[in-house]
């Protein structure tokens, strides 16, 4: 088997629409997916993902602008109603009707959220497509890298109490040949890991522990060696986390595609 | 004859003075912001039958859960004993129902002390995990000498009423083997039977004695009970149906609309002088003050039964931060409370300058995450983070007081469309340089 390397041009859709062209999906990267470091490897490996299945997609480059989650959880309405009014704008122009995210935020307000000022669209997210791909037999993992290791799901509130979407992410880790263990708390009874409501962007309130801390204690409990996310924010906290307890080196924190990047080797 | 007036007055007096705190309580839960929920019937039915009724989510903690229930259905079943009361009292008769149903008499009124021995049980370990293992969620700082008490009463009168439950049948069943005048022979009741020969040797005196006082310390108890409940976190016996009815349907990370802000917006992005506002409408970004909460948020602090199960389950309290969601919603109830009394008292546009802000402090609301973990643990439905989201943003949008950190990640997200000070033109550089080994 030959091992070229092939340079990946993400398409844009302002010149795939200029084209003419539709693309099947719309990749809505989100601000972490872009510019937090860490992040923007999930971006760059579910986008291999996305080209090694030859999927149809583009995303919306520098017209994408913040979702406006933050903001409305936040309490500044305003702001969230001129972010959400001005990315539908963009959406409506390139009539995307399918937008998958790797950012259950993102998912959670342009599903719910959108919906009040004519943003119709269908969402995924990067797990509930993943599975899909998986269950259509399009997406085959043959390799047993994980095999002898022990993985455990951290659930983000958005995508799980917040959407009720609990099944897809593990359904995906089942299709991975590896060792699976869920934290005391999980699912509905899941802990959040602290981010949520613009908490990663201000200093915690007073109190007597992180709550990332009291997270990834849990997550060490299991004795997992990788601890899996689908969520930018969830990322930040579970890596942070993992530095507190010096445990970078032995504890992996990978996000769900990431996983998937690493078995089919791209 | 004095018998049954006294019976029939004491029950109107009980319902008309019950009727009086429901009408105050209606009409505080009133005074909140108009909404209607009126959609999808069929689902809220749905909702009540197996949240409400069917008790779905008490069994997240599962030993309350079991216990809890012991006492709901026990206490609902028992009262159905209350219809028989209920004609004795009025026609002046003796277990009326006795003769109707013969043979299964004894077997109905033994399963009704089956039903009142759960009750006892479900109460008396709910005190010991009260106040004797002092299980953590019942001695959060917000659990003050009233909530405490109040729990205690409710538990303490449920086990003296149903404890009186058996002293009657087995006096009683006593009184009926000695052949005395009015207790007619309908034979003895399983579980009080065990209370016979604690009973046996008193003279017949005495048992009527007991028998009559244990009849009207029920009845009295039920009726006192029943009035207690309005000023009560056992209110939510009533409200909890009611307030699962009104949940909130859609997802739970979907936030509640501001169409008065979409108005704004709209004008705003297409240039136009925004809307002008109508006479009288008083337009308030968020909600300081319990009038400018929707009726639904009001209701659920009247539901709240101040389990607990929220403030268990919430990160930042769990951290040991001072939010507690279960704080939140009670001193909703009690600004609530107070606002009414200023009203009875002083007339219905008295305001008393003081405002939910007063009883929350900002650092509680800034340390919610929103991740919907007390929502999803609340027995009755209650919404929390609605609650804080309304509170934050009057903060934001009427006082201009977020915190310094969040002020800067406004300012990023208009001026550059992220949270981080970084531009929008390098949306992309992501994908620079970015390969994939083709096969």
């Amino acid at each position: 088997m030959s091992e070229n390397k092939r340079k990946i041009e993400v398409p844009v859709m302002a010149d795939v629409f200029a084209k003419g062209q539709k693309p099947e999906y719309l990749l809505w990267v989100g601000s972490a997916g872009a510019f937090d470091d860490r992040y923007k490897k999930v971006t760059r490996a579910f986008v291999k993902i996305l080209e090694h299945l030859k999927i149809s997609y583009a995303v919306l480059g520098v017209e994408e602008s913040s979702s406006g989650d933050i903001a409305r959880r936040a309490g500044n309405e305003m702001l969230f109603q001129m972010q959400a009014m001005m990315n539908i704008e963009i959406l409506n122009g390139y009539e995307v009707k399918k937008i998958i995210t790797c950012d259950p935020h993102a998912f959670n307000t342009l599903k719910n959220e959108y919906t009040d000022y004519d943003g119709n669209y269908e969402i995924i997210h990067h797990t509930q497509f993943l599975r899909q791909l998986i269950t259509e037999g399009k997406l085959k993992i043959e390799s047993g890298i994980f095999k002898d290791k022990t993985l455990t799901y951290h659930d983000p509130c958005y995508l799980g109490r917040g959407n009720n979407e609990y099944d897809a992410p593990r359904d995906v880790l089942n299709a991975i040949p590896s060792k699976k263990v869920e934290m005391k708390r999980n699912k509905s009874n899941a802990l959040c890991c602290g981010a949520g409501g613009g908490q990663m962007f201000k200093e915690a309130e007073k109190g007597d522990k992180e709550v990332f801390i009291e997270r990834i204690e849990e997550a060490l409990a299991t004795n997992a060696e990788v601890v899996v996310t689908a969520c930018p924010y969830c990322m930040v906290m579970m890596t942070d986390g993992l530095k507190y307890k010096n445990k970078e080196e032995e504890i992996k924190n990978y996000d769900i595609a990431e996983l998937i990047e690493q078995t089919l080797d791209l | 004859m004095l018998n049954t007036i006294l019976f029939i007055l004491l029950w109107v007096a009980a319902i008309a003075f019950f009727s009086w705190s429901v009408k105050k309580i209606r009409r505080n839960i009133k005074l909140g912001k108009d909404i209607e929920i009126k959609d999808n019937r069929k689902k809220r039915w749905g909702l009540v039958a197996k949240v409400a009724v069917g008790q779905s989510k008490m069994f997240g903690l599962p030993i309350s859960g079991i216990l809890h229930l012991f006492v709901y259905a026990g206490f609902i079943l028992v009262n159905i004993e209350m219809l028989e009361v209920m004609i004795d009292g009025v026609a002046g008769t003796h277990r009326a129902l006795a003769d109707v149903f013969g043979f299964l008499y004894p077997i109905a009124i033994s399963s009704f002390e089956f039903f009142a021995l759960l009750v006892i049980i479900g109460c008396i370990v709910f005190l010991i995990r009260r106040n004797i293992l002092r299980v953590n969620r019942f001695w959060k700082p917000e659990m003050k000498w009233w909530p405490r008490l109040d729990a205690n009463i409710i538990l303490i009168t449920e086990v003296v009423l149903m404890t009186s439950i058996f002293f009657m049948n087995a006096s009683d069943y006593i009184l009926q083997t000695r052949g005395t005048e009015h207790y007619k022979e309908v034979g003895s009741f399983f579980f009080s039977s065990f209370f016979v020969p604690m009973l046996q040797n008193l003279p017949t005196e005495t048992l009527l004695v007991i028998e009559r006082v244990c009849w009207w310390l029920h009845i009295i108890g039920i009726m006192l009970f029943l009035n207690y409940i309005p000023y009560s976190k056992h209110f939510h016996v009533f409200l909890s149906f009611v307030n699962v009815f009104y949940s909130k349907l859609d997802p739970a990370g979907k936030l509640e609309n501001m169409p008065s802000i979409t108005k704004e917006v709209k004008s705003m992005l297409s240039g136009e002088e925004p809307p002008m506002e109508e006479e009288g409408e008083e337009v308030s970004f968020g909600a300081s003050d319990v009038k400018q909460l929707t009726w639904k948020l009001l209701m659920d602090s009247y539901t709240c039964t101040e389990c607990g199960r929220c403030s268990k389950v919430c990160p930042a309290n769990i951290t040991g931060k001072k939010l507690s969601p279960r704080k939140l919603i009670m001193d909703v109830r009690d600004r609530l409370e107070l606002t009414g009394k200023n009203i009875d008292k002083h007339g219905k546009d008295f305001g008393d300058d003081k405002s939910l802000f007063n009883y929350i402090t900002a650092e509680e609301l800034w340390a919610c995450t929103t991740c919907n973990a007390c929502t999803e643990s609340c027995p009755v439905n209650i919404d929390h983070v609605s609650l804080i989201l309304e509170l934050r943003r009057y903060i934001v949008m009427e006082q201009a007081a977020s915190p310094g950190e969040l002020n800067a990640i406004f300012n990023n997200i208009e001026n550059n469309g992220a949270p981080w000070q970084f531009s929008q033109d390098d949306r992309m550089l992501w994908a620079d340089e970015l390969y994939i080994k083709e096969k």
